[in-house]
């Protein structure tokens, strides 16, 4: 029989999926109680988090642990697997949501309707993305994410965000297009969607079959680099991640590294050394469309004005980065991406909490002719000041400024904090190998000077954008900032700052994911070999 | 059979590309339907054509596996009829309110100068 233990797989999908739907039932003038639900239940979210992640540091290097839903076994059911990769991507969720949710507190969650719902709902889409192994079902729990990410999105209304939110949602619909396209295409041509199955067919395909599969694959490849924002498929990101509220921003700094998560996954696990004549299919289309969008964002980041721009660019820099180091398919390259990519998604999403509280302070008149109009239009009288209850932040500036210094720091990559540690460990991977061929070696160098090309881009726009904020201002309008909104902030650059102190125990973590996620043959034998709990008919009827 | 199929996807899918390229909110949500459809046929068409041959196996018929239709797409298809129509709904929705806040039916909001 099943302990609990093995049942507590399922939960970061039902938990959610159950507060959602509790939250929905409660009318929406009752605030404080569907706010108490939503941090208890995003509170659980989090120790599950934590508690699957030394589940999936505990067992062997190479070892993943397999929940059949329906209790069919693997090619037949659908099923979920939980290894080290999808561990950390539930843990980095539930803290980014953590922050997100606790912010909003403040006023954000009372500004639209249905904003505790919608959020659950975006935690239950991301959490089943990370975890499922089966095609068609992250087809799945990709709209679950999308369509709430659509509501979120538009919370609090306004024309900016209404006409940013259609420009999102169209381009997403059209990407939800190609993704059906892909799947079907990988089913007709191998007869199977289930990811570990896939991978063990792929080596024995015939020519006609292979193209088709390849075809399938790219096409589903453009439908996860949309939303993980390769040039020239995420010229929407930016403004769709000005446009939305605060934590919603926040929180959206994670939908970026789905895309980049299901890239990872399926490019190691089906085209990686085992995958016969398409072993790595399509990695030198990640490397050089990773290096386009590195040099896209940085230009993007130096020439943004309005703070929240800067973030969304940012955003583009992180995708590039990670994509290039993908599509480099070598394991330490691979570590050194994972700790970037937790380190500066925690960062993007501090940033973009602190953006709203640094800005508060600013005219509005001011902003509207720093920022081109065309990103901020005409509307910035979104919610009139409401008396706002709550602890307000002695020295409020100073308290803002060491948290921008740091985002700073932490963004372009300098030391001490994380941020550095991250590229070092990245670039000092990207050139080890000597035996790489000239193409290669040049790639490697380009991706190296981009980095820090694109680290200087950010260290300039953001003292430029902290100067303007925190020196230039004649008289300066103290913005009244509640501890409740900095705490967020502040807890978000303690784990990077965590992640720096412990950086050895946190790189031996990510060296143990990138060895076993290139050693897919142990994810294939996991899944495949997960027997069904005896004694219970399958599919339960 | 396959001629007017692929004939078929393809006039859907073209002309839902060339409609997501206009500029009007009406053309834009037409075109990602039509795209829906064409993508809802295709997914249909990877289990195979085959006419009258159903997608269930009876329990005395289980030897000839080749008379039976693939019963996978099949079900892909529904799932991703409805999720289609409902996100079609909400866009539907926003188009609205995107009418209403801006006063055009310009995917920008407004009228090009």
């Amino acid at each position: 029989m099943m302990g609990w233990s093995d049942h507590l797989l399922i939960a970061p999908i039902i938990l959610p999926l159950v507060t959602g739907a509790l939250l929905l039932l409660l009318d929406e003038r009752r605030h404080a109680l569907k706010a108490l639900i939503n941090v208890a239940s995003t509170l659980l979210l989090a120790a599950i988090a934590i508690r699957l992640l030394t589940m999936a540091g505990e067992t062997g290097v190479a070892a993943s642990r397999v929940y059949l839903l329906g209790n069919w076994p693997a090619p037949f059911g659908i099923v979920l697997v939980l290894d080290r990769l999808s561990a950390l991507m539930l843990v980095l969720t539930s803290m980014l949501a953590l922050a997100a949710l606790v912010f909003s507190l403040a006023r954000w969650h009372r500004s639209g309707p249905h904003f505790h719902t919608l959020f659950q709902l975006l935690l239950m889409g991301l959490n089943g993305a990370f975890l499922t192994g089966d095609l068609f079902n992250l087809f799945v729990f990709f709209e679950v994410l999308l369509a709430a990410s659509y509501g979120l999105i538009l919370h609090s209304s306004g024309p900016f965000r209404v006409r940013a939110g259609m420009h999102y949602i169209a381009v997403n619909l059209a990407g939800a297009a190609l993704f059906l396209v892909g799947v079907s295409l990988v089913y007709g041509a191998s007869g199977t969607l289930n990811m570990a199955d896939l991978a063990a067919r792929i080596p024995e395909l015939g020519a006609t079959d292979r193209t088709l599969l390849e075809g399938g694959a790219a096409i589903l490849g453009v439908a996860f680099l949309i939303k993980a924002g390769m040039w020239p498929l995420g010229l929407w990101l930016p403004n769709a991640y000005t446009a939305a509220a605060a934590p919603v921003a926040a929180i959206f700094a994670i939908l970026s590294k789905v895309g980049i998560y299901v890239i990872l996954r399926l490019s190691i696990v089906l085209f990686g050394a085992d995958a016969g004549a398409s072993a790595s299919f399509g990695s030198s289309w990640l490397l050089a469309g990773g290096l386009a969008t590195i040099a896209f964002g940085a230009i993007g980041v130096l020439a943004s004005q309005a703070m929240g721009r800067l973030a969304g660019f940012y955003v583009l820099v992180s995708s590039g980065t990670l994509l290039t180091a993908i599509g480099m398919e070598n394991a330490g390259v691979t570590a050194g991406a994972l700790y970037y990519m937790v380190s500066s998604t925690l960062a993007i999403s501090a940033f973009f909490l602190l953006i709203e509280l640094v800005e508060r302070a600013q005219d509005p008149a001011a902003n509207v002719l720093a920022v081109t109009m065309e990103a901020y239009g005409d509307d910035l009288d979104e919610e009139e000041q409401e008396e706002e209850v709550g602890v307000a932040v002695p020295a409020t500036l100073a308290v803002l400024g060491v948290c921008f210094a740091s985002c700073a720091i932490l963004l372009a990559g300098m030391p001490p904090l994380s941020g550095f540690i991250g590229k070092f460990a990245l670039l000092a991977a990207a050139i080890q190998p000597a035996d790489a061929s000239p193409a290669m070696r040049v790639a490697t160098w380009t991706f190296f000077s981009l980095v820090i090309f694109s680290g200087l881009s950010a260290m300039l726009a953001m003292m430029r954008a902290g100067i303007r904020t925190f020196w230039a201002p004649v008289e300066g309008v103290v913005p009244r900032v509640l501890v409740m909104e900095i705490a967020p902030v502040a807890f978000l650059l303690l784990l990077c700052l965590a992640l720096t102190v412990q950086a050895g125990a946190a790189m031996r973590y990510m060296e143990a994911t990138a060895l076993s996620l290139h050693q897919p043959s142990a994810y294939l034998h996991d899944v495949l070999s997960a027997a069904p709990v005896p004694g219970v008919k399958a599919g339960g009827h | 059979m396959e001629l007017v199929l692929a004939l078929a996807i393809g006039g859907l899918v073209g002309s839902g590309v060339w409609l997501l390229l206009r500029p009007r909110t009406y053309q834009l949500v037409i075109g990602l339907s039509l795209i829906s459809y064409g993508v809802n046929l295709f997914i249909f068409s990877m289990g195979r054509l085959r006419t009258g041959s159903p997608p269930l196996l009876g329990s005395d018929k289980v030897a000839e596996a080749a008379a039976f239709a693939d019963p996978i797409p099949q079900a892909l298809v529904l799932t991703a009829i409805v999720i289609g129509f409902a996100t079609t709904a909400l866009f539907l929705v926003v188009l609205l309110a995107a009418r209403g806040l801006t006063g055009s039916d310009h995917v920008d909001g407004r009228e090009p100068r």
